[in-house]
């Protein structure tokens, strides 16, 4: 007996996004247009007086100063800052994160005893923490990374108790008529249950973790583009702020792109379970 | 293996298996549940005894508690004299939900290879297991695809390769052929009897489907419907050598069917012990 499987090889690519008739133009295209646009617009407000130049100033003005802040070596080393701060941060919050949710997700006592706990620390806004953090910290870097990992634990964590109790029950009991070890059952059935929930917690932690960084420098004054923004208000340099607002715009849209592809990559099997089962 | 069935329901040894007054009862949230009454029987070392009995008569709740996965509420299932508390090595389950027992995140021929390597045994031999496994179930061209990617009759055979591969001491199977075509099952139904004759394991089979418990099993035994007593032991007295034409069309074959039939009848209303004799 010969049998092909249905499909042999890698996962299936993910569905090419609906291109259904939003004209002829393809989505990517479409979606610069709309940049464009609201360039334009940002470029006639202030220029036709609709808004005081004064507070907004002429988009091309901004792209101007864009590209003279590029220019300074300043703003180089404040972008790194930021991405530390951001990098570091989200590195210590997904593997504190990751380690107490496999923890405590398998332990039931445990998970019984904290989600009180946690439910009560969660909801703490991560800037009510700021004078604690100047205090023990001052205004450097680890100022910063406290700030960031308190808000970015929580969406690995929480992601993370869901994943492991969502252990399917059949494939629980194959592990122990198996009677695979403790580790086995740990890496090989809770983990991959548990990862396409991780990657959400991971994909969520990014941007919040970008947002903590970069408002921990505007308030503390720790070196980054944050307190670029706040050095360029406070000198009055209109443009120059707009400016650097753009770039961290331009960052969160890196980091979630980034955060996307590496979902897509580490869940190949899984996106393709999603939409290709049979049962 | 002798060329006719031995009468297991006589048979002297002590019994590989021994179910002994199991009852399970089910305690949830408001509702109890109790699935299993009293079962009382034994399979012995070698021996591969069928369970027929109407769903939701508690064959799956059964095997849980035979493979240690679940405790008995009451009464106690035995292996080779020692109590089962946990699941005992040398034992695989081919589950009911076939589906969700593979794991989607490895390819067929991992998930057959990983209870090997959980058992230590050696890379080369593993290869080896899985590709013969997969072989006799005729699933040759699959090992690198992954389990949502097959057929669910597929996915059912994976399963019952990886179980083979093991090479268990006891299996347990939980309506295993449910779903394949008539033509395949016909095949995995003489591949379960030549690898039982050939590696001499004992095999507690459960299915809906009466022919098959007749044509499989050397006994088997119906269950009542819930709550649960074993309502009889049928031995089934066909020759050792099986063939599905020719075994199917012999008289006794017949009459055992329809006696096992009737039992199953009986048993959708069946609630108090004792039943007539097994079939002579
Ligand atoms: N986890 C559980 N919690 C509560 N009740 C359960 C549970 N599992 C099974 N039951 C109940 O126990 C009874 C027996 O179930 P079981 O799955 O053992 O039946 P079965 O004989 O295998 O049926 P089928 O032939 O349909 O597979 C049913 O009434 C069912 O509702
Ligand atoms: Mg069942």
């Amino acid at each position: 007996m010969t049998l092909q499987p249905r499909r042999a090889g890698p996962p299936p690519a993910p569905h090419p996004r609906s291109r259904t008739r939003t004209g002829a133009l393809p989505e990517p295209l479409l979606g610069l247009l709309g940049l464009v646009l609201l360039a334009g617009v940002l470029e006639v407000l202030p220029r036709t007086g609709v808004v005081s130049a004064d507070y907004l100033p002429p988009f091309s003005e901004i792209a101007d100063a864009l590209v003279g802040v590029a220019g300074e070596e300043s703003f180089w080393q404040a972008l790194l800052d930021t991405a530390e701060g951001w990098g570091y941060g989200l590195a210590i919050a997904v593997g504190v994160g990751t380690g107490l949710g496999l923890l405590i997700g398998s332990v039931e006592v445990l998970r019984r005893a904290t989600a009180s706990t946690i439910e009560f620390l969660r909801p703490i806004p991560s800037v009510a923490l700021v004078p604690l953090a100047v205090l023990v910290y001052g205004t450097g870097l680890e100022s910063t990374l406290l700030l960031v990992v308190y808000a970015a634990v929580w969406p690995v964590l929480l992601q993370m108790l869901a994943g492991v109790r969502d252990v399917d029950p059949v494939a629980r009991d194959t592990a122990a008529s198996y009677r695979f070890t403790r580790w086995a059952r740990l890496r090989h059935v809770t983990w991959p249950t548990a990862l396409p929930y991780l990657m959400t917690g991971v994909r969520l932690s990014a941007s919040v973790a970008l947002i903590l960084a970069i408002s921990s420098q505007l308030i503390i004054g720790s070196p980054g583009i944050g307190k670029e923004i706040a050095l360029a208000q406070s000198s009055n340099a209109v443009e120059e702020m707009y400016a650097l607002v753009i770039v961290t715009g331009a960052l969160g849209v890196c980091v979630n792109v980034a955060a996307r592809a590496l979902e897509r990559r580490v869940l190949a099997w899984h996106t393709s379970v999603r939409t290709e089962a049979v049962t | 293996m002798t060329s006719t069935d031995v009468k297991s329901a006589v048979r002297a040894d002590s019994g590989l298996l021994d179910v002994r007054g199991v009852q399970k009862t089910y305690y949830g949230s408001g509702r109890t549940v109790e699935a299993v009454r009293d079962l009382t029987f034994s399979v012995g070392t070698g021996e591969l005894a069928c369970i027929v009995g109407p769903s939701g008569a508690g064959k799956t709740t059964l095997l849980k508690c035979i493979a240690g996965l679940l405790p008995p509420t009451g009464g106690e299932v035995r292996l080779g004299g020692a109590r089962v508390q946990g699941p005992p090595p040398g034992m695989a389950v081919v589950f009911q939900e076939y589906g969700r027992s593979l794991f989607p995140w490895m390819t067929v021929a991992d998930n057959i290879a990983l209870p090997l390597k959980q058992k230590r045994t050696p890379k080369p031999r593993r290869a080896a297991l899985v590709a013969e496994a997969l072989e006799s179930v005729g699933l040759r061209d699959v090992p690198h695809a992954y389990p949502w990617q097959l057929s669910g009759g597929m996915q059912q055979r994976v399963a019952i390769a990886r179980a083979i591969a093991y090479e268990p001491d006891v299996l347990l199977m939980d309506e295993p052929f449910a779903a394949v075509d008539a033509q395949t099952r016909a095949e995995l139904e003489d591949l379960t009897r030549s690898l039982w004759r050939n590696l001499g394991m004992t095999v507690l089979f459960v299915t809906h489907d009466i022919d098959e418990a007749v044509y499989l099993g050397q006994r088997v035994l119906v269950l009542s419907g819930s709550p649960t007593v074993v309502m009889e032991d049928v031995a089934v007295d066909l020759p050792a050598e099986r063939e599905q034409l020719s075994t199917r069309a012999l008289p006794r074959f017949a009459e055992l069917r329809a006696h096992v039939y009737e039992q199953v009848q009986r048993a959708k209303t069946f609630h108090t012990a004792p039943a007539a004799g097994a079939s002579a």
